[in-house]
């Protein structure tokens, strides 16, 4: 039986309560990346345990050197294309990672797990590649902590996105009519070319979530972008209500996740709240055709 | 544009459930400050009113849009007006609009293709049109396709096994299965590409008729008809089959967990709200027991291929006769070769875990485009050239079946 899990955040309303930032750890003090935020959880947060009984036979880690194209390489590495997305990602930057060289695991005493990683990754809307190393930490205990990472991106930052998001902003700021688009992509992989930022934005806001969620017995991608709707606001962002579905693959389940996030060329993108939505069983009375 | 995807499932549910939406309105309700949120946000507690909210609520000043069924109207508009609370009409009457839709959509339908000549294989299609592929390919070739149907599905589909067999009696044979998985799209859509690429390379291509004139090939390409027919009309991301497990309100059983291999083993879940629930026991579905039966009285298929998306993997025991470059050669796409449990993860009552230990030596499963971004929604552009790619792969592992029997 699948367990409704909430994670409520600081509620953002127009009065303008200051919101907490918590940043990821990072290697560097990169100062051209703005602080793509999530806010301080309110309640705990539990992991979905879709794989408990699976999880018994993987408890035997694969540790030292790894090979690069098993699972193990494979889902540390979806973890830092995560990260890079938190910290990097734009609706004219969208990172994946294109190939795991080598890698390497070892157990913390008791607090842990660590993996270093040499990848390649790729801005997928350049096609333009880069090598990145990368330092992972899954921590061990009770409840879902994060995992941290340590990894940045040099390369595929000097590519210019400034006046392409300038556009957006400018052109979403200034809308007579709040923008509001649904299933992206649709059933058939389609999307609207002027919708796609908004596909990545979708993404982007994701990354939070399944960086968060992420351990080494999981997988993270973005299934689809349900909803994604502007808000009206006054302050020098533009605010989004989105709804996304997770594809988890080594459970092979379909989370849903509602959230509210902004995001301006400056600020980049902020994850304001978020909410998983309790599993559909069989909800089947309003069909989700698209 | 939002409204109109709602509308849209309205009519849907309106079609399939047989239900009017006569005087139903669609009311915007504005809240203008923090007291007005939290009461309309009460109005979403109160079960008797049945609203049915199309754009929730979320801050002060953004528009909330619900559905008002007309038995309810007057309460509901009398409780907004005591509590000073903006709303305006955004649709007058539902079901008008849903009636009008309907005589739109029976307007725009798609005429189907007369032959397999002209049908669309860069496009995703329904079970009815893959039905209908299939007896147009048999009945423009008669001599070479023959159609078999090996069962029925839980919901009474039948399960369509196409046989492309140049004569002999029970020859050595070659199975291809996509679409066991429903929402794995590019999968079934490869499958029809790859049936009008037998018949057409037949006769043309010497590698494949050398092929042909030894074996015979068995494609099923909509293995899981029920889950199809469900991420068309229902949900997109459905993955199982369509039978429900008693007990429990969630549907379904994986196919690819419920193979009589390893059944029980970790790797499989025993809860059926799971989209890896194993099942109720080996073979308790359908849509696996048919093949199952038919591999059994076959005796004689030598090479078994379940199709899959997405990863980019191709997950065996054994590579024989695999070139590491077939799937790469023609479109640089990469793919990574392995067993599952070193690829993916562990998983039990897998279709090629049972056709392995029946004996077939040559055993894979075929994990298609992508490796995520679009994942099951794979842009319908990329069918054919994933479909080119793979057959390549297909071509190798036939011709090396077909030139080392055993």
């Amino acid at each position: 039986m699948m367990r409704l899990v909430v994670v409520l955040a600081v509620l953002m309303g127009v009065s303008g309560i200051p919101d907490v930032t918590i940043s990821p750890p990072t290697a560097s003090a990169d100062t051209s990346a703005h602080p793509n935020s999530i806010p301080e959880t309110a309640d705990e947060s539990e992991q979905i345990k879709a794989r408990t009984e699976e999880g018994a036979e993987e408890d035997v880690m694969a540790t030292g050197e790894l090979n690069p194209n098993h699972y193990p390489a494979r889902r540390a590495a979806q973890v830092v294309q995560h990260y890079l997305n938190t910290r990097y990602g734009s609706p004219f930057r969208l990172i994946g990672v294109q190939t795991v060289h080598s890698g390497n695991a070892e157990d913390v005493a008791d607090s842990g797990r660590k993996y270093q990683l040499e990848l390649s990754v790729n801005d997928i809307i350049t096609n333009t590649t880069q090598t990145c190393s990368a330092e992972l930490f899954f921590p061990k205990g009770k409840g879902q902590q994060p995992p941290e990472v340590k990894a940045s991106l040099e390369e595929l930052l000097k590519i210019d996105i400034k006046a392409q998001e300038e556009a957006l902003y400018q052109k979403y700021k200034t809308n007579q009519t709040l923008m509001s688009a649904q299933y992206l992509p649709d059933s058939h992989g389609h999307i609207e070319p002027d919708m796609k930022p908004f596909w990545h934005l979708g993404i982007l806001a994701s990354s939070f979530i399944m960086l968060n969620e992420s351990t080494e017995n999981t997988l993270y991608n973005v299934a689809q972008v349900a909803n994604i709707t502007q808000l009206t606001t006054e302050e020098d962002h533009l605010e989004f209500d989105c709804h996304t579905l997770l594809h988890e693959v080594v459970s092979q389940e379909i989370i849903h996740w509602k959230m509210l996030f902004t995001w301006s060329p400056a600020e980049g993108v902020k994850v304001v709240q978020m909410k998983r939505l309790p599993h559909r069983h069989e909800r089947e009375k309003s069909p989700k055709t698209n | 544009m939002m409204r109109g995807l709602f509308v849209f499932a309205a009519l849907l549910v309106a079609v399939f459930g047989k239900v009017t939406f006569e005087g139903h309105k669609v009311l915007r309700i504005v809240p203008k400050d923090e007291v007005q949120l939290s009461l309309i946000k009460d109005l979403e507690e109160m079960m008797e009113f049945e609203l049915d909210f199309w754009r929730g609520v979320t801050t002060v000043s953004n528009p909330v849009d619900v559905r008002v069924p007309f038995h309810v109207l007057k309460s509901v508009k009398d409780y907004l007006e005591t509590q000073n609370i903006d709303y305006s009409a955004m649709i007058e009457d539902l079901q008008m609009i849903l009636d009008k839709e309907q005589k739109e959509m029976a307007a725009a339908r798609v005429p189907q293709a007369k032959n397999t000549d002209s049908f669309d294989f860069a496009n995703y299609h329904t079970l009815e049109e893959i039905y209908s592929f299939q007896d147009m390919l048999v009945a423009e070739n008669p001599n070479f396709v023959s159609k078999i149907v090996i069962g029925q599905s839980y919901e009474g589909r039948p399960l369509n096994v196409l046989k492309f067999s140049t004569g002999g009696t029970n020859r050595p044979a070659i199975w291809i299965d996509t679409g066991i998985h429903s929402r794995e799209w590019v999968t079934q859509a490869s499958g029809l590409w790859f049936a009008k690429k037998i018949v057409t390379d037949y006769g043309t291509d010497p590698a494949l008729t050398a092929i042909l004139s030894q074996m015979d090939i068995f494609l099923e390409i909509a293995t899981n008809p029920d889950g199809y027919a469900f991420t068309h009309s229902s949900n997109r991301m459905w993955r199982k089959t369509r039978k429900p497990n008693p007990g429990s309100s969630c549907v379904g059983v994986d196919p690819n967990r419920n193979w009589d291999a390893g059944f029980g083993e970790p790797g499989a879940s025993s809860s059926p709200c799971s989209e890896t629930y194993r099942g109720p026991s080996a073979h308790s579905e359908s849509e696996v027991k048919s093949i199952v039966d038919f591999v059994k009285s076959h005796g004689n298929i030598k090479a078994f291929i379940s199709i899959h998306s997405y990863s980019q993997m191709l997950i065996s025991y054994i590579f024989f006769g695999l070139c590491q470059n077939d799937l790469t050669s023609l479109y640089g796409t990469k793919y990574t070769y392995g067993s599952i449990i070193d690829t993916i993860y562990q998983a039990s009552g897998n279709t090629i875990d049972w056709t392995y230990e029946q004996g077939i030596k040559y055993s894979y499963t075929f994990e298609l485009r992508d490796e995520g971004r679009y994942g099951f929604l794979l842009p319908a552009s990329q069918i054919i050239p994933n479909a080119q790619e793979t057959w390549l792969a297909l071509m190798s592992i036939m011709d090396h079946t077909s030139k080392n029997p055993y």
